[in-house]
């Protein structure tokens, strides 16, 4: 009881000072959408959101491919040892196996088409590689253990978006311009390779940390606040 | 009232229901749903509030692209913790 009117408390606190702290929140000095309209020729990209994701702002990009790639190994280093409980190879549901069959292609198409409007459009990397991550956990459920059976490719895959993108990187800083500076007339096709690669690592990505996660347990809940 | 503020008004009573939940709620799992509400609510704010002044903002935009991500990973990978955690014989509701 205490425990519940506490929470009530801090988040009544919270309501407010955020309220306050919206209400008077100073005016912005930068005209961010202007700049980015000014600049946006020189980015290689004509789409303003991954213009800046892979050119103005690339150095988050950068740290949260390697945020994920963190994630991914500790997820791993996590795994159990011994022989996981594999599914069938096939699942014996017909309905599920004739849907996944269809939707699988599919899937994979709407993710490249969509990693390719990423640079004239809404889309990009990150998008495309969460419809990889789906289709791979689709076919997952449905039976195709296709993760487990390419182990040493998958390390590799989960690694490379981020190999990748920091190499391109550095090798600015070879030609004397500073890091994470594109060379102008190569721009826009640099940044195309670095999403196409960011696709495959993220939907792995998502894909390892769902597929190598622990197995089911018996379930221990009990209610919450009956106690 | 704008529909910019308005959008950072909900996303502020999103992060105080969570930060209740968070802090009521026993179970680890309900308490990681409410910490990746409180996230929403944080987009939620990034996303609405900078359109009042220049129109949409694609700067909030990419940066509340990354964030999702790095919570979509971050999610997986306390769910696997917790997973972990419940079959090594860990209670989830202490």
């Amino acid at each position: 009881m205490i425990r519940v009117l506490g929470a009530a408390l801090a988040a009544i606190i919270t309501l407010l000072g955020l309220t306050l702290a919206l209400w008077f929140a100073p005016a912005t000095q930068v005209n961010l959408p202007q700049q980015v309209e000014l600049n946006i020729d020189a980015s290689g990209i004509a789409h303003p959101i991954t213009a800046v994701l892979l050119n103005f702002r690339s150095y988050d990009t950068l740290l949260e491919v390697a945020v994920v790639l963190v994630a991914v190994v500790a997820g791993l280093a996590l795994r159990e040892r011994g022989p996981r409980v594999t599914p069938h190879e096939r699942s014996a549901d017909p309905m599920l196996q004739a849907l996944t069959r269809r939707l699988l292609p599919l899937l994979v198409l709407t993710g490249v088409y969509v990693l390719w409007a990423g640079s004239y459009a809404p889309g990009g990397a990150f998008q495309a590689g969460a419809l990889v991550a789906a289709a791979g956990v689709l076919a997952r459920l449905a039976g195709y253990d296709i993760a487990s059976r390419v182990d040493r490719l998958l390390r590799l895959g989960l690694a490379l978006g981020f190999i990748l993108f920091l190499t391109v990187a550095v090798s600015a800083m070879f030609g004397g311009r500073p890091f994470l500076n594109y060379p102008d007339e190569w721009a826009g096709s640099l940044i195309f390779l670095i999403e196409a690669v960011l696709t495959f690592s993220i939907g792995l990505t998502l894909l390892s940390l769902f597929v190598h996660a622990p197995g089911d347990a018996s379930p221990q809940g009990g209610g919450d606040y009956g106690r | 009232m704008g529909v910019d503020l308005w959008y950072a008004l909900v996303g502020a009573v999103i992060i105080a229901l969570s930060v209740f939940a968070f802090i009521s709620a026993r179970h680890l799992m309900k308490k990681l749903l409410a910490f990746n509400m409180m996230g929403s609510g944080v987009f939620l704010i990034m996303v609405g509030l900078p359109q009042h002044q220049h129109g949409v903002d694609a700067v909030p935009q990419a940066l509340v692209l990354t964030g999702i991500v790095v919570a979509v990973s971050a999610t997986a990978l306390a769910l696997v913790i917790l997973r972990r955690y419940v079959r090594s014989g860990g209670d989830p509701a202490p």
